[in-house]
């Protein structure tokens, strides 16, 4: 098969002025992936620097609740930053020391990873500018104040959707002038290769650990692994532990908005969902995008999982049948998230809540011998402006209305 | 064996020191002040005008042809319309050779043989693809090959020796040379940097070499001539169609040109 692609899809659609620039990064990425030194220095990084191994705990409380299945949650709240986001992040930021690079820029939606790459770069030393769009600054203030903290510039962008797909390709515009000293931090497994390929690399350290958690913890191999799908990394992260096990159920689970039906949602690869092979973005996946190829506006509760296209690995693996994918509503999302609060004293992200509707939907009619893993993305109490928001907390918001006529008064 | 398009051009370079290509978005802001412009260009000698199929993903361009992508998009433009209008100008303007200009996907979407066999019969010349490298696009451009289409390809200053001969080996009718890093739109600075890339551009090709990126006056085009064999407008008309109204494109050309 040609490089860079899996079955169908993938590819690296970049213009010329990029080709030596991906001629380097794809050199200097193979370098590392063959030599072993690097990937221990990136496990010590993490282990030292961030929180992992980060643990697989055994979620009695929601095991006893459903009846069925045993439940154990992937805990990557607990990775530094909150999220999987920095497992790509730090690995990515090893190699642009190694390429001598002195600037980082990236995408970011939630803006997770606009956090993550913000960290990474005041830990290197390295100058950071984040695109995020202008609706997503508007909405995740607080990650976006960090940001600057962290000494990064944020551009807010305002073409297009003013989402996560138009900060991807600002980044870009970017980086076909800056590529002499700049790298671009892309977050997910899509885009162009090598980064599919790569980020599921720095990923993978997430299903390395869960298996080796699993066997000790229940003595053998999980029956099904849940996690949410935007671009698809925290997914395959854990789902790389697992992809040779053919009895391991692997589960996508994606957005569904306010419906797969009502057309406001961001899933691509569950049956419905709309979407079509294209190409964009510098890969070809499949996007949701009307037939003469112009891409739609997509719908999540969830920033993380509101993007157009989906890893081209994943769009693979669904195709083969290695994955099997389906959907979660906001509503859904919502009643997930404050049972596992409630349940078990633990804050999933809203994206990462995704998995967890899938998990709850499908435990309960297995059996108490069997087990299944759900992957936590992230952490939602940072996001409390968003989950407050959502939840709609009347006493929340008579707070954020107290506050903000304090700030007026001065 | 030469491409039609290339020979036309070569042809065209006895007569002229230096050919004019120009650029312009479909359905920015009309389709009928497109047609205005597109007059106004073919009456004042412009030899190859590349019209832009919008795409919502433009990530090779800056922020004008982005919004004019963006905002012809908004006012409903359909691929299909795009053809059209474009058979109708090659019908209207036989001396001036057109291409499209537009993403992969919008090619991919509508079949790229079927979107190649229409650019053909419609009396197109080629396409340019900023986002399909020749190594994505063997079946694009061997299917260009066959029906007499010239698939553009770009050099670009940060194309080694080695990797312009690739590409010219692989393009056809002439290889657009982007003349400065970045997106469309920004300014070149033109001085002996460029003019040693464009040494290096025709020591690797025998190809036409059109330039562009930022190219906005008479000094610009007579700082191009004799070292490359067509100067790209793309950005300045779209401005100056912005800012006066398509009357402003005739004198703009016009004056390119003169000495």
């Amino acid at each position: 098969m040609k490089k860079g692609y899996y079955g169908q899809w993938g590819g690296a659609f970049i213009p010329e002025v990029l080709h030596a620039t991906f001629a380097d990064l794809n050199r200097a990425y193979e370098a590392a992936r063959a030599d072993a030194t690097f990937w221990q220095e990136y496990v010590d990084l993490m282990s030292n620097y961030s929180c992992r191994p980060t643990p697989l705990t055994f979620a009695e409380n929601l095991t006893r609740h459903f009846g069925g299945a045993r439940i154990y949650i992937k805990r990557e709240d607990l990775n530094h930053t909150g999220a999987h986001k920095a497992n790509n992040v730090m690995g990515q930021g090893l190699l642009v020391k190694r390429m001598g690079k002195r600037r980082v820029i990236a995408e970011t939606g939630a803006g997770q990873h606009g956090m993550a790459t913000a960290t990474m770069a005041a830990r290197f030393g390295l100058a950071c500018t984040i695109y995020m769009g202008e609706e997503d600054v508007a909405r995740q203030r607080p990650n976006v104040f960090w940001m600057e903290k962290l000494g990064a510039t944020v551009v807010p962008v305002t073409d297009g959707s003013r989402t996560l797909k138009d900060a991807m390709n600002e980044a870009f515009r970017d980086w076909v002038s800056s590529m002499d000293d700049t790298h671009y931090v892309i977050g997910t497994v899509c885009g162009p290769h090598p980064f599919p390929e790569m980020v599921a690399w720095f990923q993978s350290i997430i299903g390395q650990e869960a298996r080796q958690q699993i066997l000790r913890q229940h003595g053998r191999l999980p029956d099904r692994v849940f996690a949410c799908v935007g671009g698809g990394s925290n997914a395959m992260g854990i789902f790389q532990g697992f992809l040779d096990e053919a009895n391991v159920d692997l589960v996508g689970v994606e957005a569904g908005g306010l419906g797969v039906a009502t057309g406001r949602h961001a899933a691509r690869m569950v049956e419905g969902s709309g979407a079509t092979p294209g190409v964009a973005q510098g890969y070809k996946t499949m996007f949701l995008q009307n037939p003469e190829g112009q891409m739609l506006d997509t719908h999540s509760i969830a920033a993380g999982l509101d993007y157009i296209g989906v890893s081209p690995i994943l769009a693979d693996l669904g195709e083969q049948g290695r994955v099997r994918f389906a959907a979660a509503t906001d509503s859904e999302v919502i009643e997930a998230l404050s049972l596992t609060m409630r349940t078990e004293g633990i804050i999933p992200a809203m994206e990462s809540a995704h998995a967890f509707v899938q998990a709850f939907k499908e435990a309960p009619a297995m059996s108490p011998d069997q087990a299944i893993i759900i992957n936590m993305s992230g952490r939602g109490d940072k996001d409390i402006f968003t989950i407050a928001h959502a939840f709609d907390d009347p006493s929340w918001k008579s707070f954020i209305v107290q506050r903000a006529e304090g700030y007026r008064r001065g | 064996m030469g491409n039609v398009l290339e020979q036309e051009l070569k042809n065209r370079r006895q007569q002229k020191n230096i050919l004019l290509m120009t650029h312009l978005v479909l359905g920015y802001p009309s389709l009928s002040v497109n047609r205005e412009v597109i007059r106004q260009m073919a009456e004042n000698g412009v030899d190859c005008i590349e019209l832009q199929i919008p795409f919502s993903e433009p990530i090779a361009d800056g922020p004008v042809i982005l919004k004019a992508n963006q905002v012809s998009l908004e006012s409903g433009i359909t691929v299909e319309e795009c053809f059209q209008f474009g058979q109708e100008m090659a019908a209207a303007f036989p001396q001036v050779r057109f291409l499209f200009m537009t993403y992969y996907n919008i090619v991919f979407k509508y079949g790229e043989k079927a979107f190649l066999e229409r650019t053909r019969d419609i009396g197109f010349r080629g396409t340019i693809i900023p986002d399909l490298p020749p190594e994505e696009g063997l079946t694009y451009l061997a299917t260009s090959r066959d029906l007499g289409l010239a698939p553009i390809l770009f050099f670009t200053p940060t194309s080694s020796d080695e990797r312009m001969r690739q590409v010219a080996a692989r393009g056809a009718g002439f290889i657009y040379c982007v003349a400065r890093r970045g997106v469309t739109g920004k300014q070149t600075a033109f001085d002996q940097t460029l003019e040693e890339y464009l040494a290096r551009c025709r020591r690797t090709t025998d190809l036409p070499l059109a330039v562009g990126f930022g190219i906005s006056s008479r000094e610009d085009v007579a700082l191009l001539t004799g070292k490359a064999d067509m100067a790209v407008i793309g950005t300045a008309t779209i401005k100056l169609v912005d800012a006066q109204g398509p009357a402003a494109v005739g004198p703009f050309i016009s004056g390119l040109l003169q000495p």
